[in-house]
């Protein structure tokens, strides 16, 4: 029988008796082909979402990443650079994007980037900067090719990871120029890898919805499948937990999977949960689980085999969520970033940044060892 | 890796003797201590997970045992000493009156220096008056040792006198961590372990079932965390008088223990460690619960998945909620917990006192 509870709606559903047995024993196969190995289906994801078994689902993607991953836990020493907050794309999800002339809008001038810079190497193990802006609606790619180039030769030794595909695809589309040049242009002026956000759920029905006025599915694919060829290394994420069903959840995840098979140049993989609060969803859309993180975490390590790397970003899954997901197939924790500003304006709770000293204690007290990289995952220095 | 022989073990549901416990939790596998306890849990209550409708009255703030662990305490003469006079208790039952299926009244506070035993049993009265169908659970060891004191009574006189006056269940704190060592450091005026155990021993063998509880995360051992289990562990086999066991994450703010010994708040992961590890080897306790008011919501959501059955009740929400100043419907927490037990695939069970479900 089903159950129906309250009457209300609900991102979950009870199943019907016979279902459940049904998926019972889908389960128990998902784990023989995991044991072997064996890629995952569409099918096996979407009965991975129907699981309610947490700690089974840690366990096989915790046995993944051990085996794929090892003991190792990256981490950053690293610093945003949010260039401008002005945006002309205004996506729903988005609390940090503003009209130019609105409240709270800037936009950075060259000495203000070098004073952010100068001042988040302060710390000396600093190595590298993180730079993803809104879409500014004067600004020319000349200006961004600008800053790279000068912060490439003030800082020759800081290693740079910037612009999501997003703003790749906005570059080409404001220059005239072809993705491949945009990225052959900031590659020769410093760039060292590109940003993984910017794919939130690529499905043309979510895009449409959300965030009609940037690039899409197919443009976001096309600028990470062009940088792999060109050698540029780039990062894939996914923004979940708004109007997604489950069902997209993972024909994302397999979208992902078939461009790496293709190419293999995605670093990591960096689930986002929405952080609904000051966002144009704020009223319909409530944040997710922890309980969902962690599945979605573990879901997203098993069904992306050809993926090195998945990260707990704990800026949005706070810093003891992140740690516990550390258990749940992450193997990389992201970076003491200097200060958060495109989260924190979506009410993130946790801190704007982390000290190396609690990034390398929150990894050790669970037996694991932390390793600072560069954006290319290369080991800087293992933390013994 | 975890021995084959104690895997199997744990996977059998045996007990587990100190030093298996304690090899258990140097492995540091989460997630085996995870669905074990799961398992243990499903054994236990199925599908369920249970909740209460309550409320909290904390009756004074004042205390002559100024423990260095609590932040709540304020010795006497304090500007942010506050004493509830009958009256007062009466106008908070008045707001009660509104509650609908209120199951249980939860009374723990200080130990106020210059309140005697009638007092409180006159608290217990009103409330008893006013509620006649609904539940008191009242008064932890650590109160229950001061009034005897005052009085001069044996621990069995007061609880008679308590139980006659309509206390129905005590509650688990006071226990900390038993160790003498720990004690001293921590809530050095405060009754020890022995006396804690013995205070519960004589309420079960009058009929009065208990919680039991421990506070982690300060200045104690591992070792002295797992021999704290294990001497719960013997009291139930004795008398079968606990119904459910809480875990307390040390909070350490605003306390002179955590300035001291500056201390920090347990991580999530810990929490879930340790309550998969007790819930294992407190093999003869039926219930769990996951403390959300100290846990907070979405990792209570969690624990559900590491052992524990029970969210406690609604009460802390509601503290929360007016604290910031809204006039939230007091139905919407029923739901809201219902809706955090559904999500993970269990079933909302509203429970009494004695942890049977409430028709609804």
């Amino acid at each position: 029988m089903e159950f129906e509870i309250f009457g209300r709606k609900k991102n979950y559903r009870r199943l019907k008796r016979g279902e459940c047995l049904h998926i019972r024993s889908e389960l128990e196969k998902i784990e023989q082909k995991i044991l072997r190995e064996e890629r995952l289906t569409f099918d096996d994801g979407i009965n991975l979402f129907d699981c309610k078994n947490l700690a089974w689902l840690g366990m096989l993607a915790d046995e993944v990443r051990r085996k794929k991953c090892g003991d190792i836990v990256y981490y950053n020493v690293n610093c945003h650079v949010n260039l401008t907050n002005i945006c002309s794309a205004r996506c729903k999800f988005c609390a940090f994007g503003r009209d130019e002339n609105s409240l709270g809008a800037y936009s950075m001038t060259t000495e203000q980037i070098i004073n952010l810079i100068e001042d988040a190497l302060k710390d000396p193990n600093m190595t590298g900067l993180h730079i993803v802006s809104g879409l500014h609606p004067t600004w020319k790619f000349e200006n961004y090719l600008e800053i790279v180039k000068v912060i490439h030769e003030k800082f020759p030794n800081l290693y740079i990871k910037g612009f999501t595909g997003v703003e790749i695809t906005h570059f080409a589309k404001i220059s005239g120029r072809t993705v491949e040049n945009i990225l052959t242009e900031l590659k020769n002026a410093g760039l060292q890898a590109i940003a993984g956000g910017g794919a939130e759920i690529l499905s043309d029905r979510i895009r449409n919805l959300l965030c009609p006025k940037k690039a899409t599915a197919a443009e976001w694919l096309n600028v990470a499948r062009t940088a792999h060829k060109l050698g540029i290394k780039t990062n894939a994420s996914m923004l979940y937990g708004h109007i997604e069903t489950f069902a997209e959840r993972i024909e994302h995840l397999i979208k992902l999977r078939e461009l790496q098979d293709e190419t293999g140049g995605f670093q990591t993989f960096i689930p986002f949960p929405f952080l609904p609060k000051n966002t144009a969803l704020e009223k319909e859309i409530k944040q997710t689980s922890m309980w969902d993180d962690l599945r979605t975490m573990a879901i997203s390590r098993l069904m992306l085999d050809n993926f090195d790397n998945i990260k707990a970003y704990w800026v949005m899954l706070t810093v003891p969520v992140a740690q516990v997901a550390l258990n749940f197939g992450a193997n990389d924790i992201d970076g003491t970033i200097h200060k958060e500003n495109i989260l924190h304006d979506a009410g993130a709770t946790s801190p704007t940044n982390l000290a190396e000293d609690e990034i390398i204690k929150i990894i050790r007290e669970i037996g694991r060892t932390p390793a600072a990289c560069d954006c290319n995952f290369n080991i800087l220095r293992l933390i013994k | 890796m975890i021995d084959k022989n104690l895997r199997e073990k744990v996977e059998n549901q045996e007990r587990l003797n100190f030093d298996e416990a304690l090899e258990l939790y140097r492995e540091n596998d989460l997630l085996f201590l995870a669905r074990a306890a799961r398992r243990i849990k499903e054994s236990k209550s199925g599908k369920k997970i249970f909740y209460i409708i309550n409320r909290h009255i904390n009756l004074t703030n004042i205390c002559s045992s100024n423990c260095p662990l609590c932040a709540f305490q304020c010795r006497s003469g304090d500007n942010r000493g506050y004493t509830l006079e009958l009256d007062d208790v009466e106008k908070i039952l008045n707001d009660f009156g509104e509650i609908r299926n209120l199951s249980e009244i939860h009374i723990v506070s200080a130990l106020h220096p210059e309140k005697n035993f009638n007092y409180y049993l006159d608290v217990i009265k009103l409330v008893k008056k006013k509620f006649p169908a609904v539940s008191i659970n009242a008064f932890t060891p650590a109160e229950i040792f001061n009034f005897a004191q005052k009085e001069n009574k044996t621990f069995a006189e007061i609880l008679t006198a308590l139980k006659s006056a309509g206390v129905e269940t005590l509650p688990g704190g006071g226990a900390e961590i038993f160790s003498p060592r720990v004690r001293e450091i921590i809530c050095p005026k405060k009754l020890s372990g022995e006396q804690w155990l013995k205070i519960m021993r004589t309420a079960h063998k009058l009929g009065i079932k208990t919680n039991a509880s421990m506070m982690f995360g300060h200045v104690e051992t591992i070792e002295e965390r797992i021999e704290h289990l294990i001497k719960i562990r013997e009291l139930q086999d004795e008398t079968g008088g606990f119904q459910a066991m809480m875990l307390f994450p040390f909070f350490p703010a605003n306390t002179e223990l955590g300035e001291k010994f500056n201390l920090r708040p347990v991580g999530a992961w810990e929490n879930l460690k340790m309550l998969a590890l007790s819930r294992i080897i407190l093999d003869n306790f039926d219930h769990f619960k996951a403390f959300w008011v100290m846990m907070t919501l979405p990792v209570a959501q969690l624990a559900l998945g590491f052992g524990a059955d029970d969210l406690d009740g609604t009460i802390g929400e509601e503290k929360i909620i007016h604290a910031a100043g809204s006039g939230e419907n007091k139905n919407i927490s029923r739901e809201t917990l219902s809706e955090i037990i559904s999500e993970v695939g269990y079933i909302p069970a509203e429970r009494n006192s004695f942890y049977e479900e409430k028709i609804l």
